[in-house]
């Protein structure tokens, strides 16, 4: 564990976390935990486990072994619905959008508003995705468009918005900057200090290192499917944390 | 349509059609029939576009029209059904026995009880359901691909209507039921107009509504004149096609029976229309409700969904699974009903109805722009698409094409149709 200055009970700990597809362990006993307020980074090579491991939180895979605590109680997290009755919210590397609805229609996928009638209320979620959109890239004009027509960016920025319009508690962001360019990775990197500041907790899976020291408090880095341990990103260095990726040992390992 | 216009037209066009946002795909598809129509009311000196002519039409499509709203949605989600046909004959087989077995023989009721097609007809919707939603349990739980559960759902059924007839055509049916065959229950003049103001009433209301809730949130709306026009149109469509209905005279000699069953004599010079069918009425309601299915309820938002990105609908907790359930489950229904227009048209139960409807059926979505790929297609196209068929089907029989032509001419269609699908859609760049 970490010596940080977290104190009192974690917002999600994954404890001792295994999953396996046929004969590949993915995730091996793994172990992560994060607190209100903080982002936690992880990191490792490609193939290394983390969204197979992040998955288990997000529902969309169900582990082998292990138990997720959120705020300190046992969670039972089957289903995406699941983890969303947690206040989970994720943003996948693969974005998961439908191409072909609009922006809103996806913001509000599987919580759509309806009208009294229960008919889903489309001018209503429209309004709701200008106003949230107006704060997160106040340049986002295709509201009636599928989002297929959209830039990588303004896809992304969808599916930012998707998680943070409903309340995130905990959010998840696998690779939420891989697509887009230098202006807009600035935009998600000051939008990540700003939902940290109102006191969320962030897994950050991000593959480049300084950006995981600028914006992360710790580091979890995995390799092969296994734990190589958790840093403070302040006590090591870039290099470390290179190190722990590709070699697979902590700096106090290599150090000895 | 001014296909020939001068240089500054095909500019000007494009703003008016964007502005009233109608999509242009359909609006090639209404021409494409408009051109239909007029060539083969050319060839037959006048022949095919007479009301009598457009209500036969109108009452051959409905059955086909049914089915192929449901395949929208099967196709949307990425799926296929074979079935349709066969399915259609096992719950006409089984409406034909309940309405000439069950009811007279085990219930006391005789065949023309008014409680007899009531019942042949919950039975038939019933049976229509469960079989759909067994083939979509199959498909999404068990996860056989729907392509082989559905040619397998092709024999079994046809030869489960085989098995419940004994391979005979069951008839007379009951004359409640038959009133859904098309000509032999129409609203007649005065109430077909009655529906048609009411439709009318109801498709502006709904325009202006929509302009409401657009205005309440400041989005832009369409000027006033665009939104009037295209009320304009509707209305002009709906009433016309209520016209034309109720041009086509029912024959003196029928009307002389109807009034002597009545004992009455008929006065002089009296004649009436047919008005609009019972069976058109269903495809009607079939099209408004399903329509509402697909654009404003969550049922629709998820087939369209899941149609589009599978993964993406099932990570925002979708459940995909049971949603492949009601989506066949919806199929299966809306067999059933084309059951009871299909057999009701024909009078009896016959061994090969519904025969080759499946692919008529996924023919007309096809045409009627469902992408194959899934995540697109329209209710309103569907219908379109069926009704192009049977244009192009019953035009050849009237201009005196061979059968095995008609059939080679209406494959090729297909064909070309989905090409220019696929053209169209890398021109506007849609997915
Ligand atoms: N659905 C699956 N079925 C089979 N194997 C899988 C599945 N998902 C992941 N894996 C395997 O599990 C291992 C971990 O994959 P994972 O996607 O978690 O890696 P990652 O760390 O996110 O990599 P990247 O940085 O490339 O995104 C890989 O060997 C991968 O092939
Ligand atoms: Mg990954």
């Amino acid at each position: 564990m970490a010596t940080g200055t977290n104190k009192g009970t974690p917002l999600v700990e994954m404890r001792d976390i295994s999953i396996a597809f046929g004969g590949v362990q993915a995730v091996d006993h793994v172990t992560v935990d994060l607190y209100p307020g903080e982002v936690v980074g992880l990191l490792g090579h490609n193939g290394a486990g983390k969204s197979t491991l992040i998955k288990c939180l997000s529902g969309a895979y169900q582990q082998d072994s292990g138990e997720i605590f959120v705020n300190g109680e046992k969670a039972t997290i089957n289903n995406p619905r699941d983890a969303r009755g947690y206040n989970i919210e994720t943003i996948y590397q693969t974005l998961a959008l439908a191409d072909n609805l609009d922006a809103a229609s996806n913001l509000f996928l599987g919580r759509e508003l309806t009208t009294p009638f229960g008919f889903v209320d489309d001018s209503k979620m429209e309004a709701e995705t200008r106003k949230i959109m107006g704060r997160l890239n106040s340049n986002f004009r295709k509201f009636n468009v599928p989002v297929s027509a959209l830039s990588g960016g303004q896809r992304q920025s969808v599916a930012i918005s998707r998680a943070v319009y409903f309340n995130a508690r905990i959010l998840i962001m696998d690779e939420p900057t891989a697509a887009l360019g230098p202006q807009e990775t600035q935009m998600v990197a000051e939008l990540i200090d700003e939902l940290k500041r109102q006191g969320l907790g962030i897994f950050l899976i991000d593959h480049d290192v300084h950006q995981v020291k600028r914006l992360c408090d710790r580091a979890s880095v995995m390799k092969n499917g296994q734990l190589v341990g958790t840093v403070n990103v302040d006590d090591v260095t870039e290099d470390d944390l290179l190190a722990m990726i590709i070699l697979g040992k902590k700096p106090e390992e290599l150090a000895a | 349509m001014t296909d020939a216009a001068t240089p500054s037209a095909p500019a000007q066009k494009k703003n008016i059609f964007s502005l009233l946002e109608i999509d242009t795909r359909l609006l090639g598809m209404i021409g494409a029939f408009a051109v239909l129509s007029i060539g083969f009311d050319l060839i037959t000196d006048g022949r095919f576009l007479t009301p009598r002519n457009i209500f036969n039409l109108t009452i051959q499509t409905v059955s086909v029209a049914i089915m192929a709203t449901g395949m929208v949605f099967i196709i949307v989600t990425r799926h296929i059904d074979l079935s349709v046909g066969s399915l259609l004959a096992t719950c006409s087989a089984i409406m034909a026995m309940t309405q000439t077995v069950l009811t007279p023989d085990m219930l006391g009721l005789g065949l023309n009880h008014p409680l007899t097609a009531p019942i042949a007809i919950v039975i038939g919707l019933v049976a229509g359901t469960a079989i759909g939603a067994f083939h979509g349990w199959l498909v999404g739980y068990l996860t056989i691909p729907a392509f082989i559960v559905t040619l397998g759902g092709l024999l079994v059924w046809r030869n489960v209507a085989w098995y419940l007839t004994n391979g005979q055509t069951i008839g007379p049916l009951d004359e409640t039921f038959l009133l859904f065959g098309g000509i032999n229950g129409t609203l007649g003049v005065t109430w077909s107009w009655i529906v048609g103001i009411v439709a009318t009433v109801i498709a502006i209301a709904a325009l202006f509504n929509a302009r409401r809730g657009k205005l309440a949130h400041d989005f832009p709306v369409k000027p006033l004149w665009a939104e009037a026009m295209l009320g304009t149109i509707i209305a002009v469509v709906i009433l016309g096609f209520v016209a034309l209905l109720n041009a086509y005279e029912v024959p003196t000699p029928r009307l002389e029976r109807m009034f002597e069953a009545r004992g009455e004599v008929m006065p002089e010079g009296y004649t009436a229309g047919y008005g609009v069918p019972y069976s058109v009425l269903i495809l009607l309601v079939v099209a408004v409700v399903m329509t509402l299915i697909a654009r404003r309820t969550r049922l629709g938002r998820y087939i369209f969904a899941t149609g589009g990105n599978p993964d993406a609908a099932e990570l925002s907790g979708i459940n995909t699974r049971l949603l492949t359930v009601k989506v066949f489950a919806i199929m299966g229904a809306l067999c059933a009903v084309s059951a009871v227009v299909a057999s009701a048209r024909l009078s009896f139960h016959s061994n090969d109805i519904g025969t080759l409807d499946e692919l008529r059926v996924i023919a007309a979505a096809v045409i009627g722009g469902t992408a194959l790929s899934g995540g697109i297609g329209t209710i309103h196209g569907a219908i379109l698409g069926a009704l192009i068929m049977q244009s192009l089907q019953s035009g050849m029989a009237m201009v005196g094409v061979d059968a095995p032509f008609q059939n080679i001419v209406v494959g090729a269609v297909l064909v070309f149709a989905v090409l220019v699908d696929i053209i169209y859609r890398r021109r506007t760049g849609a997915a």
